[in-house]
């Protein structure tokens, strides 16, 4: 494999995977928000 | 009158899953590396990705924050999240096109879906052991030029799964295929990826090591960086993966929480979809084919740049050849191209149902069948005559989804406001979303995105003023025809409205 598609490659899919298992895994272990929903609130009022 | 949303999501995940199904399809792991190919090899990776920063990253923010903005009021379609944004009463017609395109798209994708259904089907009944590649060849050919039924019953049962799995909701039906399809289609990837990329050339098997396909695939050619047609090339691909311009993801997105996170959701979804695309798509397909068929087959193959020949008439011969193992593989490829396929054609179906609930109080699971009659009728010049297909593709699939781009990210900068807008895509975030953004949002991509329409334009005269078949004016009739039939029933739902449905946006 050439010098220049070899480097690509590293570079290209390391970041690539980098980034989704990164933000994947925040999405996983950020606990979600108390259920507070202003639109439903003011649905309610009406 | 504010109003409650009739739905949501179940889970964060499985909205994340659904909107990375969304954005990953058939394109993923077919038109991605012929583009690559066709564009100067590993070279493009570098206009793909600064694509993806300055426009793909940015309009995901936009529609996002469009998307759970129009929920807030209660609407899930972008006739009326538009109307909501901008005070003049045109910008409700312009979203018109977010509905138009997912019906027009959704007409013709189903029927390539079906096709990866159908040769799932055939990889596990064995139809191509012991077939040449000229007779594989001769039955994908046969198969689309309608010389056996398969296509229309595999058509109608694609239509019908659709269909039925929209009728049952947002949580009930779309998330859960999200979070069955997208984890098989990743393990199924990810396995043959493996494979391709291992491949060892052997007497009587590949002519090539699988790393030769991939060498020659990110081989960079980086004189071709320069050339206009590779920037559009790149931007094409960029919009067709991340699923923009469509109005699917604005309704996904209306059915959040008001104060729910859209940042980080955005940022893993779109990631996710270019990890299938750049590390899956670029392991498979090529270093499979060239394998077996050597670079001047492959490369002729690919010219156009659409992958769907050697995805279709080519690796079916090739698995055949590999014994036990190339049945699971038949049924792996085939079955990543269906999941890939259905969890974007579900979320064209779901703008259209959120429209009929808003405005005409239809129930979603009539909508996803009245949604399904409008497909099954709209998508039979498509089955009968590649020329309509073509038609669909290119007025739908390419050319309203920029228009429809370049309008939305202005609406939003500039008429909505970037103040207003940058708070909107803050509101809730779990990630810092860097100011550099802002900046993009307002200049970069709108000036972007008009450069791609404009030089789009002398396709689109050549293009309007081709001659075609009776098919492919039937094709254009129907489209003007769907067009116009949206942009009436849009007028009718705002004479249904009250005075005044917005209160706080017009402040």
């Amino acid at each position: 494999m050439s010098t220049s598609a070899l480097i690509l490659i590293i570079v290209t899919w390391s970041s690539v995977t980098f980034a989704t298992a990164y933000f994947f895994y925040k999405i996983l272990t950020i606990p979600s928000k108390p259920e507070h929903d202003s639109t439903i609130e003011k649905s309610e009022k009406d | 009158m504010t109003k409650t949303q009739s739905s949501g999501w179940g889970s964060r995940v499985g909205l994340v899953l659904a909107m990375a199904g969304n954005a990953v399809g058939l394109g993923n792991f077919l038109r991605f590396p012929a583009q690559a190919i066709d564009n100067g090899g590993g070279a493009f990776i570098i206009p793909y990705l600064v694509c993806f920063l300055l426009m793909g990253i940015p309009l995901l923010f936009v529609e996002w924050s469009m998307g759970r903005f129009g929920g807030r009021y209660g609407q899930h379609s972008t006739p009326f999240i538009f109307d909501a944004m901008g005070k003049a009463p045109y910008w409700k017609y312009f979203g018109v096109f977010g509905i138009f395109t997912n019906i027009a798209v959704a007409a013709f994708y189903c029927y390539l879906e079906s096709w990866a259904l159908s040769w799932s089907y055939y990889s596990v009944a064995g139809t191509f052991t012991g077939m040449s590649q000229a007779e594989v060849q001769s039955f994908f050919v046969n198969y689309i030029e309608l010389g056996t039924s398969h296509p229309v019953i595999f058509w109608i049962i694609c239509l019908f799964l659709n269909t039925w799995i929209l009728s049952r909701g947002l949580s009930g039906g779309v998330e859960k295929v999200a979070k069955i399809g997208m984890p098989l289609l990743i393990l199924f990837g990810i396995v043959l990826a493996i494979t391709g990329i291992s491949l060892q050339a052997s007497p009587g098997g590949a002519i090539n090591d699988g790393i030769v396909g991939l060498n020659y695939l990110w081989s960079p050619d980086f004189s071709s960086i320069w050339s206009f047609k590779v920037w559009v090339a790149a931007a094409g691909q960029i919009f067709f993966t991340l699923s923009l311009g469509m109005g699917s993801i604005h309704c996904y997105a209306s059915y959040l929480k008001s104060k729910e996170d859209i940042a980080l959701n955005a940022m893993s979804a779109g990631w996710m979809n270019e990890f299938v695309e750049v590390v899956l798509g670029s392991a498979i397909i090529i270093p499979i084919s060239i394998g077996y068929l050597g670079i001047e087959a492959v490369t002729e193959m690919v010219s156009g740049g659409s992958g769907l020949g050697i995805g279709f008439a080519v690796l079916p011969k090739l698995f055949s050849d590999w014994g036990t193992f190339g049945i699971f593989a038949g049924v792996m490829w085939f079955g990543l191209l269906f999941f890939a396929g259905i969890t974007s054609s579900l979320a064209m179906g779901t703008p259209v149902m959120g429209f009929l609930e808003d405005n005409f109080k239809i129930k979603q699971s009539t909508g996803a069948w009245i949604f399904g009659t409008i497909i099954l009728l709209l998508g039979i010049p498509c089955v009968l005559s590649q020329d309509a297909f073509n038609e669909y593709d290119y007025w739908a699939g390419t050319i309203a989804l920029v228009i429809f781009a370049m309008v939305e990210i202005v609406l939003f900068a500039w008429v909505f406001g970037m103040d207003k807008g940058w708070k909107e895509i803050n509101t809730g975030a779990d990630i810092k979303v860097p100011g550099i953004f802002r900046f993009i949002i307002k200049y970069v991509s709108p000036i972007f995105l008009i450069v791609v329409f404009v030089g789009a334009i002398p396709s689109i005269l050549e293009n309007a003023t081709k001659a075609t078949s009776v098919y492919g004016w039937t094709a254009r009739f129907l489209l003007v025809g769907l067009f116009v039939l949206v942009a009436i029933l849009v007028y009718i739902a705002k004479k249904r409205q009250g005075s005044n449905p917005y209160p706080e946006s017009n402040d």
